[in-house]
């Protein structure tokens, strides 16, 4: 006989409605209107991972040969052909990591570190799905990955990206119970918003974009080239223009074996240039904009939320 | 229930790759690649030559496969249009631009059209083994004797008709089975096409024996970008130009890369694309800074200059 269904959430806990228009003013960092921050997931997809009943890792039977070999691409060809364009612009990345990568490609890593890169974690393989943890097992990879991280790049990470976006309804409670700031997992805005998580504690969600992402773009949407190039701009011209009442987020998450392709990188480029062309944008990193607004935003979005959740809201930030 | 622990397990995290396929380099840590006369970009073009059984029983569909309850006219004979009047039209487009290209033979063809074998042999060009036909994944639960005798019977049929000993591969899909690097060294194959994870050719490590890898891109492939994706043919050519002009660059500064371009008869060789596969040709034609090459001799090439 099976188990009655657990009850599911109507939403995800995390957050309750906001009105972007008439919240409390966001400054950022020198006047500027817009935080654009680039987030190169940096992956490892195994070739052969232990089979998750909700999710298959590869549409093709062992060896998938197609799906591996392309991801493996972006880290031995168009990693330095995007860190390269990131460097040309100024740009310092802040890294989705498959954390596995730190003892599968250190060389990437160090790259990185150089150049002051931010490594936030994105689970341990890409290819480990959260679907069907337990609370146990999702807290030690979770766990894992921080260490990891701190390990090898010499930092504690304060971001989350659950791997391959697969999610727990925990996810973001054990995260922040583990020393988290922010989560990019969220979609719902275009500024950082504080989330309520079980324990209390302060946590930020930083906006990522899906619709930006150049996966989902490319893969999902089947985006040609220039017009994702177009999107980014389109993009930033918009957020920008909104920034001068109040600062907002753009994040471009891109991967090194999509933007990094050669009929990819030209586009990718232009609209980099036109971002960084124009003055007032503070190009920064995913904990650069959670740690500046919950040093300086965080209190009074919490009380502003508030004045809001009066109307039979049961979520929002408690005091 | 939970998942098991091994999805907490980690055998395989280690430094480089997560199995003993091949090394782990990154492109820019290699020396760089020479190119005949000097030329700082080869360029190698690969059109693979097809045939889509209307019956198709093998467990594994392949891009391209029928789609339909049998009998399915209609794509089975938009594939075969590919074989009777696209091929003619790609080699004419190839001959004005005085290009080069490889084929990727489905042997079953050689044996159920001669003429158009002939008109490829009159063409010139390396023949890759192209497994029988679309029909005959090498991936997945295939028996071992069952793809080895697949791989014998279509080699032996592309030898004997080309007359070329035929030691390059392109299994259909790029599929693999666990065993395929082993049968086609087995097999007197020197290299195959099917990882797209590199833009050069590197060593890639049997229990049969050494291979080389030449990956030849999938994602500016003709039915890939027009027909999986959906993108104007108009929009394929720039990305292929956008490509060729970013490599082009590449090449100058860091030494030889590759562009590889994967066409179809099938899919290019239709009226309405036919003018963008000839830009694109054009604009590949009009630099001097290209080695046209044959996939055989940028293997060969290459593995002369690997470092001892």
């Amino acid at each position: 006989m099976n188990a009655p269904a657990a009850p599911r959430r109507e939403d995800t806990g995390h957050y309750g409605y906001w009105p972007y228009a008439g919240r409390p003013r966001i400054s950022w960092p020198g006047g500027a209107r817009i935080a654009v921050w680039v987030a190169p997931n940096i992956e490892f997809y195994e070739l052969d991972p232990p089979l998750n009943p909700q999710r298959a890792a590869w549409p093709h039977p062992y060896p998938a040969v197609p799906g591996y070999s392309i991801r493996d691409y972006g880290n031995r060809v168009g990693h330095m052909r995007q860190m390269a364009l990131l460097d040309k612009y100024g740009l310092r990345g802040s890294i989705s990591l498959s954390t596995a990568l730190c003892i599968h490609h250190p060389e990437i890593i160090a790259m990185c570190r150089e150049r002051d890169w931010e490594f936030f974690s994105h689970g341990i393989y890409n290819t480990r799905y959260t679907y069907g943890m337990s609370e146990a097992q999702e807290r030690a990879m979770i766990l894992e990955s921080m260490d990891t991280i701190e390990r090898h790049a010499g930092r504690r990470p304060a971001g989350y990206l659950a791997p391959a976006l697969s999610h727990s309804e925990l996810t973001l409670d054990l995260f922040a119970e583990l020393g988290g700031r922010y989560s990019c997992d969220l979609f719902h805005d275009d500024q950082p918003t504080p989330l309520q998580v079980r324990g209390g504690q302060r946590f930020v969600s930083v906006p990522y974009s899906l619709e930006l992402n150049d996966t989902i773009a490319y893969v999902v949407n089947k985006v040609e080239p220039r017009r994702y190039g177009q999107m980014i701009k389109g993009s930033f011209d918009r957020l920008y223009a909104e920034g001068a009442d109040s600062g907002t987020v753009m994040c471009i998450p891109t991967h090194n074996y999509q933007v990094g392709c050669p009929h990819r990188l030209k586009a990718f480029e232009d609209a980099l240039a036109h971002i960084t062309g124009h003055s007032g944008v503070w190009l920064t990193t995913g904990r650069e904009i959670a740690e500046h607004y919950l040093a300086h935003h965080h209190d009074a979005a919490v009380a502003d939320i508030a004045r809001h959740a009066g109307a039979g809201a049961t979520t929002g930030q408690e005091a | 229930m939970a998942l098991d622990d091994s999805h907490l397990a980690y055998p395989m995290r280690r430094h480089g790759m997560d199995h003993d396929r091949y090394a782990w380099s990154m492109l820019t840590d290699r020396p760089p690649l020479h190119w005949p006369g000097g030329k700082p970009l080869a360029v190698w073009i690969n059109v693979s030559v097809q045939h889509f059984p209307m019956n198709p029983g093998a467990a594994l569909k392949l891009p391209g496969s029928m789609t339909m309850p049998y009998p399915d006219l209609r794509h089975y004979t938009l594939r075969d249009y590919g074989n009777r009047v696209g091929i003619y039209r790609l080699l004419q487009a190839l001959r004005e631009a005085r290009l080069q290209a490889s084929f990727a033979v489905n042997a079953a063809l050689v044996d159920r059209y001669p003429a158009l074998a002939d008109a490829l042999l009159a063409h010139g060009g390396e023949w890759l083994g192209h497994s029988w036909s679309m029909d005959t994944p090498h991936a997945g639960a295939v028996p071992p004797e069952a793809e080895q005798a697949v791989i014998a019977r279509s080699l032996a049929l592309l030898r004997q008709r080309s007359g070329q000993p035929v030691r390059g591969w392109l299994s259909p899909g790029k599929l693999q089975t666990a065993r395929t690097p082993e049968l086609l060294k087995a097999a007197g194959i020197d290299y195959f096409c099917d990882w797209v994870n590199d833009e050069l050719p590197y060593r890639f490590h049997t229990t049969a024996g050494e291979l080389w890898n030449l990956p030849l891109a999938t994602e500016i492939e003709d039915r890939f970008v027009v027909l999986d994706n959906l993108h104007a043919e108009a929009s394929w050519a720039d990305q292929v130009i956008d490509a060729f002009e970013l490599l082009l660059a590449e090449a100058r500064a860091q030494g030889g890369r590759l562009l590889s371009l994967s066409l179809h008869p099938w899919v290019m060789g239709q009226p309405h694309r036919m003018r963008h596969l000839e830009r694109v040709l054009a604009h590949i034609a009009a630099s001097d800074a290209v080695w046209c090459a044959q996939p055989g001799e940028i293997v060969a090439l290459a593995a002369a200059q690997e470092p001892r």
